[in-house]
């Protein structure tokens, strides 16, 4: 036997265990060629625009019990989207050519649109915004900050130093506006993900409209949850009062945004399992038995079912409950449904690529440690957003800097309450 | 007023940044279609992809499941050995007789295709008076008509060729693997050595020669096809198949309008 022939009897020797009944030779290989990484892009992504959407509910719909969590939102959104294309980068087979997504897009690609919908909201949403609102912070920091962090906040300030009192309200009249144009921008960002999966007709577990809407709902609830959970972490580093107020309200958007996306997540499963289309038996097969731990248990129960009657039982009872019991409920339901909605990333990725497009066969595939889609290199991925936020949060949260105390507003009365006493330095 | 900068004049500045990256992208994108026209192929000198429309079909039912097309394949186009990288390959089906009494037309579908039947089959285990009816069915690139890999691609690199090939240029593909999740029929693969998408030719570098691809060649029971439909030759055999046979093709109600035409296919291949 010739060393390929002796080479191709192992390689078959080693994969044939990984699949059931029949799988195109193609799709025999020993991993799904989406692995790891392309789940954690679009939690991340889903990240992003949750936790902008949570900043617009105190600019755009003037929810004022929000307020301490507003910039830090925003910051977690940017710590985030620095690192949305990432994952993406490194499962590509040749990254050196990603540029060409940019400069010859494919325009009936949906991938093709990634560039522009990135760019767009990088540069023309969370940038922009995070710039108006802190401008006139800026140009005081930069008086009063001596050293590198001096300059840091002189140049950030772009040259643009007048903080007179119509300038801060052109300020705050621009954030507004911009955060406006963000609330679509940041569905466009992750319905568009959702689209990605969605637009593959090809394989059934993805090809459906509901997808980029349950993106973008489940993208609200991470992003929420993870606001919470920076709240409650910055809160206690600093070693300051959590404001209760500010936090029931989160837990409160928090648990109906949990509803929508539950209700929608059930009416696709009704609708597949109603409808029954071809193929419905073997992806139902696929999610019983090689899903079963992330879509029974991590999705429906831990980051669904259990944060709905915690959180649902808080609706009712809120008066009744201690504060220490609500703050570790929040706090509980946070994390539950960030692991929940990584699940859900990954049944979506995942579940995907488990049948065969052949509808006759499924596969299994193990996590390895090591290597570009080995869960290490996820784990420094999903770690260094928190990285980043840590030195936005240095630098733009300082508590021993004054922020301008100008609340946002819309303009309004942009600046009624400008003279205000200084937010809490958690916020 | 002393500001070195105003908030006007430093937005007119990003403005035009903006404006300038833009038209630059624009240049760039006009320069990436002309790049497209003139892609690399791997046709001579002088062939013109608008005067043919190649097409492959099968008759299903002269396939003997030998494998010599997956060998040639493999051979002809340097694809990376291992059972997992095919451009094209056999199926075997063996559709059991159904339980007595059930009362159903057929039992149980077993479906193989160890190492893509480039080694031929080895016998079965089911025992022969078992067996209903089996037979092979060779697959490779459909040729859609609405091709989704090729609607996916971020960057154009796969594209429908004018002469009916679907080709992918190696040089410009990024990786990213849309396509082979794309394609409905499990097409595609990801080359291991090159990084990037693979998939059936049609043997362009032979076909734009005048010569038949290599599967088609090698095939001794003519299950496979090949003809130009611009170009019919006396007796042609694609315009002598489609006459004889009634013909159907793969996932129909996915709209990709499938070109590869299969006789005799039976409802189990998908």
């Amino acid at each position: 036997m010739s060393a390929e022939a002796t080479n191709a009897v192992n390689v078959v020797i080693e994969t044939l265990p990984r699949f059931e009944g029949f799988v195109y030779p193609n799709e025999s290989g020993p991993h799904p060629l989406w692995g790891f990484l392309i789940v954690i892009y679009p939690y991340i992504t889903g990240l992003v625009a949750g936790a902008f959407i949570m900043a617009s509910l105190v600019r755009v719909f003037r929810v004022k019990a929000l307020e301490p969590v507003y910039r830090l939102s925003l910051l977690t959104a940017l710590a985030f989207l620095l690192c949305a294309p990432l994952p993406l980068l490194f499962h590509l087979g040749h990254p050196e050519r990603s540029y060409q997504i940019m400069i010859t897009p494919h325009l009936t690609s949906p991938m093709a649109i990634f560039g522009f919908v990135y760019a767009w909201y990088l540069m023309a949403v969370l940038l922009l915004e995070l710039w108006f609102d802190y401008r006139q912070d800026f140009v005081e920091w930069a008086r009063i900050t001596p050293g590198w962090r001096g300059i840091i906040y002189r140049a950030f300030t772009l040259g643009v130093t007048d903080t007179s009192e119509r300038a801060v309200a052109l300020d705050m009249k621009m954030s507004w506006i911009i955060s406006i144009i963000g609330i679509p921008s940041a569905f466009l960002l992750h319905g568009y993900v959702g689209f990605i999966f969605g637009s593959i007709k090809a394989n059934p577990w993805w090809g459906n409209v509901l997808m980029p809407i349950i993106f973008i709902l489940s993208a609200m609830v991470s992003g929420i949850a993870l606001c919470v959970f920076n709240y409650m972490v910055l809160s206690w580093v600093r070693r300051r009062e959590l404001d209760m107020r500010c936090l029931d309200v989160m837990g409160m958007f928090l648990f109906y945004a949990l509803v929508v996306d539950a209700a929608i997540e059930a009416l696709d499963w009704i609708h597949r399992a109603y409808s029954a289309v071809e193929g419905f038996h073997v992806m139902e097969y696929m999610a019983r038995e090689r899903l079963f731990y992330t879509l029974s248990i991590g999705q429906l129960a831990v980051g669904t079912v259990v944060p709905l009657l915690l959180l649902g039982a808080l609706q009712i009872l809120r008066k009744r409950v201690p504060e220490l019991f609500r703050k570790r409920i929040y706090f509980t339901s946070a994390v539950l449904i960030l692991i929940g909605v990584f699940a859900m990333r990954w049944n979506v990725v995942m579940g995907g690529q488990y049948f065969s497009k052949s509808l006759r066969g499924v596969m299994s595939y193990k996590l390895e440690f090591a290597g570009v889609e080995g869960w290490f290199m996820g784990m420094i991925l999903l770690a260094l957003p928190f990285v980043i936020l840590t030195v936005l949060i240095k630098l733009f949260l300082s508590e021993q800097l004054p922020t301008s105390g100008h609340v946002p507003h819309p303009p309004t009365a942009p600046l009624e309450t400008g003279a205000s006493a200084p937010r809490p330095a958690g916020a | 007023m002393k500001h070195s900068v105003s908030r006007r004049q430093m937005l007119a500045t990003l403005g035009g940044l903006l404006a300038g990256l833009a038209s630059l992208a624009a240049a760039r994108t006009a320069r990436g279609a002309v790049k497209k026209v003139l892609v690399t192929t791997k046709a001579p000198r002088g062939y013109d992809p608008h005067q043919h429309k190649w097409l492959m079909c099968f008759d299903v039912d002269k396939c003997i499941g030998c494998g010599l097309c997956v060998d040639a394949c493999k051979t002809e186009n340097h694809v990376p050995a291992g059972p997992m990288y095919f451009r094209t390959w056999i199926e075997r089906y063996i559709i059991k007789k159904p339980e007595p009494g059930s009362g159903k037309t057929r039992g149980e579908v077993l479906v193989d295709s160890p190492n893509g039947g480039r080694d031929g089959f080895p016998p079965t285990t089911v025992p022969r008076e078992e067996i209903l009816k089996a037979f092979f069915v060779p697959k490779l690139c459909n040729l859609c008509e609405a091709s989704p890999c090729t609607q996916v691609c971020p960057v154009g690199a796969t594209f429908d060729a004018p002469d009916g090939a679907v080709l992918v240029d190696p040089n410009y593909c990024i990786g990213c693997g849309f396509c082979i999740q794309a394609c409905p029929y499990g097409c595609r693969f990801l080359n291991p050595e090159t990084r990037v998408a693979e998939k059936c030719t049609l043997c362009y570098h032979r076909i734009t020669r005048g010569l038949k691809p290599a599967c088609v060649e090698i095939c001794p029971t003519e299950a496979r096809i090949f003809g130009d439909l611009k170009h019919p030759v006396e007796n042609d055999p694609i315009q002598a198949f489609i006459q004889k046979h009634r013909v159907h093709t793969l996932k129909p109600h996915l709209g990709t309008e499938p070109r590869v035409l299969y006789a005799n296919l039976d409802k189990e291949v998908r």
